[in-house]
Parts: structure tokens; sequence; C-alpha cells
């Protein structure tokens, strides 16, 4: 008679999902059965997952099982088993239902993974069953602030890369992971009127509702885990509408800035910048340097500056758009000639927050390369321009009262009193740059470039590698390298948006 | 001393009809020198095979002039000593400093501006201001990038405001006009003042 015949044979129930097995494989169900509280899985289902010999062993008062001739012997009268000569303890002993024996599952990472050749992971919270080299986010997802604006935040553990776009009304986060292992998600709230989790693999998805604005999503990574953070603000107006137009409200009327007569004493202190710690990053204009007729660089195996300016600014627009939420606007989106100067208006005219010319260099000898960060220098004549600007602001009367002050400045000069503003965020290029590829000798430079001097807004110039140089040359037509740049341009955009829009310091 | 603005520009229109006066007043000789350059450079020359400058004879007078050129690794400029043909005054002497400046670099430096760029005139304003005018060259065959273009503007005008202390800034025309840049960075609508910044080697006497 079978020692196991004694053993509980019971009807288990079935528990509230299976389990999920994970290997490089993919994913399939494990049924699971509840006896006696105890979830316990059956033996011959172990046994083909993991190519085991089981039998039931009378001489021993239990179960032998066997794998690449390393030996488990599981007990049937005592909730322990015995793995290669060294015993654990397991919460319940061998079971019996009908003609399946049953372990408790437990038992695959007590006795099973420590003679298995491959990891096995059990992670009970999440009913994942994951074997083999697999990474496996952690994945919370909290709403945060119901507002508006709704603010929720994804918390990835470990820090794995996560990317985010929005796309149909939906912000979906990107784990780069091989599968979640995520809580289930909280109700929705706020803006927020659905969340999904892990329903295409490795997403995270949040409907957002139509009455809100562009969604904000950023990224902050530790060591320990990545945090994506995002941000719903209220939708600014409604659509534009048949209907007569809502009245403006009244702007309420400017300070009055006392007037600095000319010829006073008393010259005004450095006047606040135009644009800095009171402007939002909205809009930003990129420049792909060069086109048509001017090829720009060109590198020893004809790559030209003109076609790689052009690819990165494209990537570029995509990735700040849909990650940023800023409106991107190129100053060519095809192969064309542009002046310096049609740059600069496309810049000024559309009210741009920040300007940023992307260029490849060039060098006398084929050695040089590395990424360079351009902001203006100004000559005599830009520092006499940005003085006299400031001595001579005019003061009008404005609409309702008042007076209102207009920096007076000439145009090719506009650059001028952006520089200190700009050279923060040259040094954000030149910082993030540095992360992600390998910077020139001077990195960060101060020279009278052309197309910033007539931009009205903080503006920098990059150089994104030597195209002279034949390794570069290969880099910057690779889709990984241009990746990494975008990426790299990108943190730095985010990063001098949390300095512009930061309240100012005393 | 620096006008105001609105003089600066009214005062930069006079010095164009000036300008343009002596434009034409040198076009004949300055036509009959670039003749003569044509046949002392080739304008396809590699900067390799470019002839060593011809050292001035022994008997003919000559100064010591500093002339800038690439350093072997592309990075900054170099300060090298050089021996230049004596001329009569600032102006005679800016256009043999500026002649030589334009040949092929000696070795092991390398040459920053486009062979074939040759000089058209040189003249100095009242205030200090030299006009370096260049042939088309140094644009349309410039290879571009902003550290190139840094690196030839500033060998042009470090290499006259080093030698001749009449002048205090440089502005650089091409064919005669004044310019935007020479290949889409650098802007030369302005005149420029020494740097030394990019500097990075001093060579004594080749």
């Amino acid at each position: 008679m079978l020692v196991l015949a004694s053993g509980p044979h019971a009807q288990g129930t079935a528990p509230a999902s299976p389990l999920t097995l994970i290997t490089r494989d993919g994913r399939r169900p494990v049924p699971t059965t509840i006896l006696n509280n105890q979830e316990f899985i059956a033996l011959d289902d172990l046994a083909s997952m993991f190519q085991l010999m089981v039998r039931e062993d009378a001489l021993a008062g239990g179960v032998t099982v066997t794998y690449k001739g390393r030996t488990i012997v599981a007990s049937a009268d005592q909730p322990m088993a015995s793995v290669n000569g060294r015993v654990v303890t397991l919460p319940a002993p061998v079971a019996r239902a009908g003609r399946r024996l049953l372990v408790p599952i437990d038992f695959i990472a007590r006795a099973l993974a420590p003679i298995y050749d491959s990891p096995i992971d059990l992670r009970r919270a999440s009913r994942l069953l994951v074997v083999g080299s697999i990474r496996v986010a952690r994945v919370v997802v909290r709403i945060d602030a119901a507002g508006p604006p709704t603010r929720a935040s994804v918390e990835v553990t470990p820090a794995l890369l996560a990317s985010s776009m929005f796309d149909a009304g939906r912000v979906i986060v990107r784990v780069e992971a091989d599968v979640l292992d995520a809580a289930p998600p909280p109700a929705p709230a706020g803006l927020i009127d659905q969340i999904q989790v892990g329903t295409q693999a490795t997403t995270i998805a949040f409907a957002v509702s139509p009455r809100a604005g562009m969604p904000r999503v950023s990224t902050t990574t530790t060591t320990e885990s990545t945090r994506v953070t995002i941000e719903i603000p209220p939708g600014a107006q409604p659509p534009d509408t048949t209907a007569a137009p809502a009245p403006q409200p009244v702007p309420p009327p400017l300070a009055a800035v006392p007037p600095a007569p000319p010829g006073q004493d008393a010259v005004p202190a450095v006047p606040a910048l135009p644009g800095q710690r009171t402007a939002k990053l909205q809009t930003m204009v990129i420049d792909p340097g060069h086109g048509g007729d001017d090829v720009g660089v060109r590198g020893p195996k004809g790559a030209l500056e003109k076609q790689v300016t052009l690819d990165l600014s494209r990537r570029l627009k995509s990735l700040i758009e849909t990650r940023l939420g800023v409106r991107v606007i190129l100053t060519r989106d095809e192969d064309r000639a542009v002046s310096p100067d049609g740059r600069d208006a496309i810049a000024n005219n559309s009210k741009a927050d920040l300007f940023l010319s992307v260029h490849v260099n060039g060098a006398p000898s084929a050695a040089m390369k590395g990424a360079e960060v351009y902001y203006l220098r100004l000559d005599r004549a830009g520092e006499d321009a940005r003085l006299s600007a400031a001595a001579s602001e005019l003061v009008l009367p404005a609409v309702g009262g008042g007076t209102r002050s207009i920096d007076v400045i000439p145009w090719d000069l506009a650059q001028a009193s952006h520089v200190d503003v700009s050279s923060r965020f040259a040094s954000m290029l030149e910082e993030e740059l540095e992360k992600h590829a390998p910077m020139g000798p001077r990195p960060l430079r101060q020279a009278p470039i052309r197309v910033l001097s007539g931009v009205n807004m903080p503006a920098a110039l990059v150089e994104i590698a030597y195209l002279t140089n034949a390794e570069q040359e290969r880099a910057v037509q690779s889709a990984e390298f241009q990746g990494a740049l975008a990426q790299a341009i990108f943190d730095a955009i985010v990063r001098f948006r949390t300095y512009l829009e930061a309240p100012a310091a005393p | 001393m620096t006008p105001p603005l609105a003089s600066l520009a009214q005062g930069r229109r006079k010095r164009w009809l000036q300008a343009a006066a002596i434009v034409v007043i040198f076009a004949v000789a300055a036509w009959g020198a670039s003749q003569l350059l044509e046949r002392m450079v080739s304008p396809v020359q590699e900067p390799q095979s470019a002839p060593a400058p011809a050292p001035p004879a022994a008997n003919v007078p000559h100064i010591i002039a500093t002339l800038y050129y690439g350093t072997p690794d592309g990075q900054a400029l170099a300060a090298v000593k050089r021996e230049v043909a004596l001329g009569e005054g600032p102006r005679a002497q800016g256009r043999q400093i500026l002649q030589s400046q334009l040949e092929a670099a000696p070795p092991p430096y390398v040459s920053l501006i486009p062979a074939g760029t040759t000089l058209r005139a040189f003249y100095i304003s009242e205030r200090g201001d030299a006009f370096v005018d260049l042939s088309p060259e140094v644009s349309t065959m410039h290879p571009g990038g902003s550290t190139n273009e840094l690196l030839t503007v500033y060998a042009i005008v470090n290499a006259v405001t080093a030698n001749l202390s009449a002048v205090e800034r440089v502005q650089i025309l091409i064919d005669g006009k004044q310019a935007d840049t020479l290949a889409g960075h650098v802007d030369l609508r302005r005149p420029f003042e020494r740097d030394t910044s990019l500097v990075r080697e001093s060579k004594g006497t080749q």
C-alpha cells in the first residue's frame, strides 16, 4: 500500500488567479489548488515545466524528484524535504488529489530553486513564476494628487529605463523590462479616467480626461529605482467654437517701472533680463544647420552635415513633443537653404522660449573629435547695445493707463539681453552631453556665432561631433548615437525648463 | 572711447564711401598684384605640397612677425615667428604679413586659410580698424565647422593685431563686400579684436 494513500485526499479549490509562468519563451498560466488554506501545485506540472523525474518512494515515505542527478526527497508525513541532503521546511507535506501528487508552491522556491540550473523567482504578490535571467520590474502606480493638476507616479524597481509618450489621449509609460511585477493600480482620480497596467506586456497606460491639457512627464532615476512622474494640467481653454470669442480678460496693468529719464545719474541696476525666471518653456525652435546648396561640413566618406543636422533635429522634435509636451518648430524640415536672418525670424516670430541650433563640426585635423556647445559672445558693439538698451528703456503709455517699459535694442543684437540665461542652458547641454557622448577639448565655448546673435530668447548652438573624424562620421549616422545625443539634449532641456520655471532666487 | 551706436552706424556708412574709393584706387594695383600672386601660388595645391615660403633673401630687409597656424592636432592656434619682408608703413607691412599668412602652413602646423585665398586689399581706418579684403575662396573653399571657422578668423585677426600696433580691430571682407560668415557660423559683420585665448603654442623663428 502506498504511503501516500493516507495523505490528504481533498478536492481543492482554485485560487482567484492562476500563477503565470514566465520564461524566455513567453508566458503561460499554471493552475494551482488551494487545500487547507495552502496553495499547492501539481508535481506533474512541475515535472513538465522543469524536466524533472518524479517517483513515489514507499521506502523513503514520500516522493523523490530528480533533476540532472540532483535529488529532492519530499516527505508525505512531515512538512519538509531533503534537497541534495539538506533539509528544508515546507508549509505542508506532499498531498494527493485524485491521481495527482501536489506540493505546496513554496516547494518551488525552497526545494527546486537550489538545485535548478536557471534562476527561479516566485513572486507571490504578482502571482509570477519567473524562470531564467529575465528582467522583472516591480511597478507601483500611485495617484499623488487628484488635482487638478492631477499628479501620478510610476515607481519602477530596480532602476530600469522607462520611456513615455502621449498618444490618442493616453500617457503610456513603457518599462524596459521583460515583465512587470505590478501591484494592482489605484482607482483613477482627477483628470485620469483609467489606469491599465501591463495590458501590453510592459506598459502602464493612463487614459487622460478630454478636459485635460497637455500632460507633462518627467523621469528621475536613483540607484534603486526609476520614478516616472506624470502631471496633467487642466485644459487651458475649450477648443475654438463658432460662438463669439469669450471676452479676453483685461490684462492687469503692467507694473509701472519708474521711468529713468535720460541724463539722470542713477543708471538703473542691471535690468531684469527679459524672459528670465518668469517664463515657461512652451515653444522652442530647433535649427538644423545648413541645408540646400550649403552642405556644411563634408565627412571623409561623404556624409553631409546638412543631412545629419536635419535627422537629429527631427528626432529631437518628436522626442520633445511627445515626452515634454513642448511645441517644437524646426527652421527647416527639408533640404533647403535658410539664411541666418531667416532662421532668427522664425524663432522670433513664433515667440519661442528657447532656440537650439544643431551643427556638426569640422577641424583642420582629422584627429579632432567630440561635442562642443556654443553660446554668444558679445563684442564691444554688443555690449554697447546691451548697455544702451538698459539705459534707454522706452516708457510708453499702456492701454488703460499707466506705462510700460520696452527694451530697445538693435534687432541684430537681440541675443544681447539673453546671454546670461543662454550660458546656463549651454552649461546644462554640456553637462548632459558629457554623460552620453565624447566631448571636444573645449566643450563649452563662447563665440560670435551669427545665427545666435539675432534671436530674442535664450539660445545655444551644439556641434554634436566632428564630421572630419572618420570614426565620428560613422557614429553620427547611426541611430544609436543619434538616440544618445537626442536623449542628452532632451535631458538638458528638461533641466532648463525646471530652471526657467523655478521661482527666482531672492 | 566708444561712440553711441547711431553714430557708429553713420560712421560706418562714411567709412564705406571712403573704403569704396580706396578700393577703386587700388583696384588696378590689386589686379597687378593678384596676377603676380596667382603665378606664385597655384590655387589647387595641397598644403603639404605647397612650396615652403621662400625666406626673404638675406639682403632684403625683413621683420620678424608672428603668424598663426593650426596646431598639428587641430585644436588651437600656434603663434609662429617668421621672417616677413619689410613694408613701408603699417599698411604696406600689413599686406606683407597677410600675404605670408595666406601661404601654406610650415610643417608640422596645419593651414587654416583655404588654399587659393588671396588678399584683394588691406587698409586701416583712422580709428584703428583694419579691413582685410580676401578673395571668395576663403568662403567657398572653407571646410566649415564652428571650430574651424573660429580658427580661420582669429588666425587672420591675430596676425594683423599682433604685429601692427596701429590696429585695434580687424574686419574681414570677402570679395570687397561685408560678409555674413565664412561658412555659416562666425559673424563677420562686425570687426574683431585680438583674441589670444585660442592660442596654445608659441614658437620661435623657423
